[in-house]
């Protein structure tokens, strides 16, 4: 027991010792970490697999759907104007929830309350599109998320999340994403597990894909138990990854290796 | 006789929830210092299986590991290069650290390999199970033993 306790102790002190979090001018984007010839490809547009998605998401944004027969645009009118700035604020506070929803979620809140329409499936081509389009509106803007004081609580626990060993091989974010990004994991550079280019396009995944199937990547990469998409434990973890690299550039869509 | 049958079973299943998952299969070890100097099987381990199952993806190692494998283009640093292990760490040193480095460091990112308490939300297919069997860790500990430099 008195052993148990010590190693308990000596574990708490150990992981707030190391678990400083990452100064804003060492904060750096996957980007940084990659091999030129995928740079290129994100930063050309032409090359970016992303911007198929953002065209498909900028036509379903202008397309009329569900009961009220209403499109995004009849709302918001054009998007580079009233969604500029928008992606670089979520995961926001909502209210009628009483919990931060995603982009993914807020747009899917849309399609049901206003456009009376059936929600997208997570990961679905319709979902990652729309929100493509409406994240790149933001592309370059700094990272804004969690000035909302009502969101405390929620960073507070996608903070836990973060520092929290878990799965077979009893790993934690924190262990590979602050105390080990400048290092590699086989051939893999760890990078800091900044979340500032999603929905981005991975060639291993040979797709647009969502934050939240990365961080469930990771999650079953140490062998825990993955969260279903949607599940709150995977919106405060974004929450926490946002408000963590808050300073740095949107940068959707993004290309990772 | 059959609803005996299926009462035994939801017991039994319940008995596994409760139970420390998967407990029972682990086979007792003694530490003494910071060694396990006592295999955890009663057959010798295989140096060559030890070589083989250290490489490969699903042992883990060299996720973390650099080592003698100039074969493997992919090889983490995240942990020491394991050329030269037994000259520097006797085969009962080096099974206490594959069976359990927490109890070496508490602190420590190399996984338990022979543990399957004290851990969280274990993923389905992994839980109760340890990341080796006792079987792989005697492999791979007769290969370690002979990384002498
Ligand atoms: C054992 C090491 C390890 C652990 C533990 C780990 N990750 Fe990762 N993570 C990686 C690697 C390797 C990558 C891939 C880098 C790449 O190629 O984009 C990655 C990528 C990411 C990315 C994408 C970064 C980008 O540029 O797009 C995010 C976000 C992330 N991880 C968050 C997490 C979270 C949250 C957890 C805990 C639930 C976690 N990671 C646990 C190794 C790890
Ligand atoms: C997630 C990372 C990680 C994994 C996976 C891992 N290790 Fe380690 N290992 C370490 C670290 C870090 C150390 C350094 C000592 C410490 O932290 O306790 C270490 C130390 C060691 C040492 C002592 C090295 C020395 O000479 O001081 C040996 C031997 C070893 N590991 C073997 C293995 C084997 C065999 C496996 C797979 C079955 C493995 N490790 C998997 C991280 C890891």
């Amino acid at each position: 027991m008195r052993i148990a306790a010590c190693i308990a102790l000596l574990t708490a002190v150990a992981s707030t010792a190391l678990a400083a979090e990452i100064p804003q001018a060492e904060r750096r984007s996957g980007y940084s970490f990659m091999s030129p010839d995928t740079k290129a490809m994100q930063d050309e547009d032409t090359a970016n697999p992303g911007m198929l998605f953002v065209l498909d998401g900028e036509a379903l944004w202008q397309r009329k759907a569900g009961t009220a027969n209403k499109a995004c645009a009849d709302c918001h009118s054009d998007a580079r104007i009233s969604m500029k700035g928008v992606a670089a604020h979520y995961p926001a506070f909502e209210k009628a929830l009483g919990k931060p929803v995603d982009l993914e979620a807020r747009i899917n809140l849309c399609r049901t309350n206003h456009q009376q329409a059936s929600p997208f499936a997570y990961e679905s081509h319709e979902l990652l599109a729309l929100t493509a389009y409406v994240a790149q509106q933001s592309r370059g803007m700094p990272i804004a998320t969690g000035d909302d004081p009502k969101l405390a609580p929620f960073v507070e626990k996608g903070h836990a999340l973060f520092m929290q060993r878990q799965g077979q091989l009893n790993l934690g974010c924190t262990n590979c994403h602050d105390d080990s990004w400048d290092k590699k994991l086989a051939g893999s550079a760890i990078t800091q597990g900044q979340p500032t280019g999603y929905p981005l396009y991975r060639l291993e995944w040979q797709s647009l894909g969502s934050l939240q199937r990365r961080l469930r990547a990771c999650i079953t990469g140490i062998r825990a138990q993955a969260y279903d998409y949607g599940k709150p434990e995977l919106v405060e973890l974004e929450l926490y990854l946002m408000t963590r690299a808050r300073g740095m550039p949107v940068e959707t869509p993004a290309v990772r290796p | 006789m059959a609803r005996l049958a299926l009462a035994t079973l939801l017991a039994a299943a319940l008995f596994a929830a409760c139970a420390p998952a998967g407990a029972e299969e682990l086979r007792p070890y003694t530490v003494v210092g910071d060694a396990i100097p006592q295999p955890l099987t009663g057959t010798k381990g295989d140096v060559v299986r030890g070589r083989t199952l250290i490489v490969e993806r699903s042992s883990t190692c060299i996720l973390c590991h650099s080592g003698p494998f100039p074969e493997q283009a992919f090889q983490g640093d995240l942990a020491p290069n394991l050329t030269g292990s037994g000259s520097r760490w006797s085969e009962g040193q080096l099974r206490l650290r594959l069976v359990d480095a927490a109890q070496l460091n508490a602190v420590t990112i190399m996984p338990s390999y022979y543990r399957v308490d004290g851990l969280t939300r274990v993923g389905a297919s992994w839980r109760g199970k340890p990341i080796l069997s006792a079987e792989q860790i005697e492999d791979i500990l007769a290969y370690l033993v002979t990384l002498r430099n």
